[in-house]
């Protein structure tokens, strides 16, 4: 019975590709996956749901005639999951892209079933670089920020405005040793210096310990190595502790402004940290997030948030230019073309599958600076986009000639 | 500076001092655990779900209405308690009659309940709660800088669980409960009514926890699952000290929180797993647990 | 025919005709789980140990026979070999620490070394912590037939299941199984017969490992990969549930369990923590009032037992 639906897909796959100018279906499917409850909920979660459906809008599907569904999973952070639901959607549901997918083991999980079936995935939350590097396929593009491209904006800008000693703090386990390679080999190659480094185990809730290694080690900066309730527990902690007030920098490789939020800024003020996007960059992103805001119980969105919403739109542009929604064909038209949206601004899809944009690096502001809720950071340094992600030629990518 | 094995004492002391805090959680938390385990034969799975509402009492008290702290470490036990005295009655006391598995398959079951509604309510990135203003900063031992909050726990748990351990040991109302606890029969003999002794002794446990939980609020992130992972590491440190005597569980934890500092300082891949290890091992020697007789 | 053969012929009929109407993957999920169950049953039903660390053997398992097929390149029916063959290791070593207690304590003691399986699971590097063992193929069974066929993997996986459904079987009415049941009834006087109780206990604890090896092993083949999920505490309570649901001590209650709480899993998804949620109240609601799960009542309801 499987073979005869395979036998049907690959009947109704040939018919498209003979009429060539088809939508499968009528009906253009977008799959948002992500975590709907767990950790990385409030960062992505609905709130990038709410970024697509306004993606669908601002497009004018309805006015163009084209049909745009949306639909929901929540993957729960488990690759296991994650792939159950790629499989379902794209065998039973026809989904013709899955979007956003934050949490690395996922994305990597996704991307295989992704090229199996032939569709398309557009990473906006997941941080992995791996994706357009060995990983790379011709049916994912990655739109927002990676590992990479973290380690780089702070390591680099970093280094560059004083903070050259390094005390990393690093979650024990794979994610965790990429973050801490990356970012100290930015570090060194700045003329940085890496005083100290200190594993903790995964996921961990006491940082108190490890903060005092950090704290006696004199190191100017801290980076954090980590991610979600780690970062925060070990700010939190940090501030207990008198790290700031002593002198002292954290460095977030991975924090989000939610973290920020959650946090608070007595806690989180004098933060370092890289990202692609910030409600109050300028005019334009002001007032589309102003209208996310209103759709999602007044939270102003996250950069993964605005991600999904940019890519989604370049995704139905390209759809609309390329007049097929078939998984491959779509990634290429949008490589073909510049993107360019309120969220984001220009940018571009390079061979690899990487977006490439300018990317920032912010300091989280003290509670006297802030005028209020949501108003947290000041830009530091912007990065130019052709400086801010990894060289195509230094990816590994098989796509990249 | 001196050194022991290339750590310089001074930041060992430092060490050993967090690991005394850490070991406070794990003294009230076992703690709580012994007693309810003495009583009510039940291993209270539902502890670290109990342990997180107290914290989320605490900023619900803060949040919504605006009573500090100190309010919280006094009402957020008893409400705590109060759904422990619920749950007790409801649904645990309907079971003292089967094996006692069931006791602890329901309490997991009330966990997983619990922490399912707490994070469909308030997600799971955690909700801020600030250290209490009398409490902030902190002190320079010369060695170290000891936050003020930090001190605090230390002080205020080995108070309650020395009071705990007066309590039982060493009163009437203690004597009672001792005695129900081996032969309930005989003390509903004397006119005591045992099934309330029973119900507020679940309900004073669970206080316990939601103690534990109000301390540590102001230290980490008060999330839905701050509790799930901590209660393992508290069943090991029960399992090591053997639940046989209420100084036990109080002893274990405190040395279990040192030694889970010290390997903090010296091997720190291996602090999450140090205390299984050494469950392990002490199994392998004293089946009973340190402290505990064979039952 | 007696009933436990009607029962079985049912059972295989199901899984037979199922992949017609029912998605194959989803299936091979529930054959997994429902033989993890019935390993896991085998203990709690006919040992009366309760394990709360079996995720330790499923997941370890799993991590074996994913990276046994992908970095070692073993056929299918190795790898799956070599992650039972660790699991009745880790079975042994677990085994030994842990029936020196009994009831509750054993509960927490394999509770505790299943979390250090976890915590080792995240940091060791084969593992590929929180990524998992990804992209593992399924490869050619005996050099011949071609796994990544999805009817030949159901095959496959259906004949496993059905081997270690038999076996348990086997040994659940063999005379270890039943000194096995008189241990759980009254160890002292089983003792005092002369029968070496802890050694039966191992030895059935071991077993019990291997099979739930197999099931995790064979999953990590299915799904094509293995992570954190299998190993965390989480999969001991859910194996738990699905055995409490199906009914403790009954040959064919996990299945039925397995296959309850699986399709809930699947459909429920959408609703985040609400799975959680429901689930604890499953628990509950099984301990207050339905101990006997779905098959025991429904055994209790024909006088036979299933």
């Amino acid at each position: 019975m499987k073979y005869k639906r395979s036998l049907i897909a690959a009947a109704v796959a040939m018919l498209a590709g003979t009429a060539g100018a088809q939508v499968s279906d009528g009906v253009v499917k977008i799959g948002v996956m992500n975590d709907q409850s767990g950790t990385y909920a409030d960062l992505a979660g609905p709130g990038s749901v709410v970024a697509a459906r306004m993606a669908v809008e601002d497009f004018g599907a309805a006015k163009k005639g084209m049909k745009v569904d949306i639909l929901v999973a929540d993957h729960q952070n488990k690759p296991d999951v994650g792939s159950t639901i790629a499989r379902q959607w794209f065998d039973v549901d026809k989904v013709d892209v899955i979007m956003d997918v934050p949490t690395s083991s996922v994305v990597l999980a996704v991307n295989q079933i992704a090229k199996e079936k032939n569709k398309a995935l557009i990473v906006s939350t997941g941080a992995t670089s791996d994706l357009t590097g060995k990983a790379c396929t011709p049916n994912a593009i990655h739109w927002t920020y990676d590992t990479w491209s973290l380690a780089n904006g702070t390591g680099s800008a970093v280094v560059k405005t004083g903070g050259d000693t390094w005390f990393f703090l690093t979650a024990d386990y794979a994610f965790g040793h990429a973050l801490e390679r990356d970012t100290e080999a930015v570090v060194l190659k700045n003329g940085g210096k890496v005083v100290g480094k200190v594993r903790h185990p995964f996921p961990a809730s006491d940082f108190s310990s490890f903060l005092l290694q950090a704290q006696s080690s004199k190191a100017k900066v801290i980076g954090l190595a980590n991610a979600g309730a780690d970062t925060t527990n070990a700010i939190k902690q940090g501030a207990e502790f008198g790290i700031v007030k002593g002198g002292q920098q954290f460095a977030g490789l991975l924090v989000f402004l939610t973290d920020v939020h959650a946090l608070g800024l007595d806690k989180a003020q004098g933060l370092l940290l890289t990202e692609a996007f910030y409600w109050d960059l300028n005019p334009q992103t002001r007032a589309w997030s102003e209208r996310f805001a209103k759709l999602h119980k007044g939270a102003k969105p996250t950069m993964a948030q605005a991600g999904v919403y940019s890519a989604t739109l370049h995704y139905l542009k390209a759809v609309e230019a390329a007049k097929t929604d078939d998984g491959p064909k779509v990634i290429a038209q949008m490589k073909k073309m510049p993107s360019e949206d309120a969220a984001f601004g220009k940018g571009r899809v390079r061979q690899d599958g990487r977006h490439v944009h300018d990317m920032y690096l912010f300091e989280v502001k003290k509670p006297s600076e802030s005028k209020g809720p949501w108003d947290y950071y000041k830009v530091r340094a912007t990065i130019p986009a052709e400086q801010a992600f990894r060289p195509e030629s230094e990816g590994g990518c098989p796509l990249v000639k | 500076m001196t050194e022991i094995f290339g750590v310089p004492t001074q930041a060992l002391f430092g060490q050993l001092l967090i690991g005394l805090i850490n070991g406070s959680f794990y003294a009230l938390l076992s703690l709580g655990l012994a007693v309810i385990f003495g009583l009510l034969n039940i291993i209270n799975f539902t502890h670290g779900a109990q342990y997180m509402m107290g914290a989320f009492a605490a900023w619900f008290l803060l949040a919504k209405l605006g009573l500090g702290y100190w309010w919280a470490l006094a009402l957020a036990p008893v409400a705590v308690g109060v759904t422990g005295v619920i749950v007790e009655r409801l649904m645990l006391a309907r079971l003292y009659k089967l094996d006692h598995l069931y006791g602890l398959l329901l309490t997991f079951g009330l966990a997983l309940v619990i922490q399912g509604l707490f994070r469909h309510e308030f997600g799971s990135s955690g909700l801020p709660y600030a250290i209490p203003k009398a409490l902030e900063g902190g002190t320079n031992l010369g060695f170290m800088y000891l936050p003020n909050y930090r001190a605090w726990v230390i002080f205020a748990s080995l108070v309650v669980c020395l009071g705990t351990w007066f309590v039982i040991e060493k009163t009437r109302l203690g004597a009672y409960l001792r005695a129900a606890t081996e032969n309930p029969e005989l003390v509903r003999a004397f006119g005591i009514n045992v099934p309330r002794m029973i119900t507020l002794t679940y309900g004073f446990g669970v206080g316990l926890a939601a103690l534990a939980g109000v301390m540590a609020a102001p230290i980490y992130t008060v999330s839905p699952q701050m509790g799930a992972d901590l209660i393992i590491v508290v069943f090991a440190v029960v399992v090591i000290g053997g639940m046989g005597s209420i100084m036990g569980s109080i002893v274990t934890g405190f040395a279990l929180g040192l030694i889970e500092g010290l390997t903090k300082v010296f091997y720190p891949e291996a602090s999450n797993t140090v205390i299984f290890i050494i469950m392990a091992i002490v199994l392998m020697i004293r089946p009973a647990g340190l402290f505990g007789a064979a039952r | 025919m007696t009933p436990h053969r009607v029962a079985l012929a049912l059972m295989i009929a199901f899984f037979a005709l199922a992949p017609a109407v029912i998605y194959p993957l989803f299936l091979m999920k529930v054959m997994c789980f429902a033989l993890f169950a019935c390993a896991f049953n085998l203990l709690i039903g006919y040992g009366g140990l309760l394990s709360f660390g079996h995720a330790m053997f499923f997941g370890g398992a799993a991590y074996i026979s994913a990276h046994a097929a992908k970095v070692w390149g073993f056929p299918p029916e190795l790898a799956v070999l070599a992650a039972v063959a660790a699991a009745a290791l880790l079975g042994f070593a677990a085994g030994l620490i842990a029936i020196r207690r009994q009831g509750i304590y054993f509960a927490m003691i394999t509770l505790a070394l299943a979390q250090m399986v976890f915590f080792f699971s995240v940091q060791a590097p084969f593992t590929g912590g929180e990524d998992g063992i990804q992209a593992v193929p399924r490869g050619r069974l005996f050099g011949l037939v071609d796994l990544s066929q999805v009817r030949n993997m159901y095959v496959f996986v259906f004949a496993l299941f059905l081997g270690g459904f038999l076996l348990i079987y086997r040994v659940i009415h063999s005379p270890f199984g039943q000194v096995l049941k008189a241990i759980r009834e009254n160890e002292s006087r089983a003792l005092s017969l002369g029968y070496d109780t802890d050694r039966y206990k191992l030895l059935a604890f071991v077993l019990s490992a291997a099979l739930a090896g197999l099931a995790g092993g064979t999953k990590a083949l299915v799904f094509q990969l293995a992570s954190l999920t299998d190993v965390h505490w989480t999969m001991s309570g859910e194996v738990v549930l699905m055995t409490l649901v199906g009914g403790l001590g009954t040959v064919f209650g996990p299945v039925v369990g397995a296959l309850v709480i699986v399709a809930m899993a699947n459909y429920l998804a959408q609703l985040g923590a609400w799975v959680t949620v429901v689930q604890g109240a499953i628990f509950v609601v099984c301990v207050l009032t339905f101990r006997r799960g779905v098959i025991g009542e429904l055994g209790h309801w024909l006088k036979k037992p299933l």
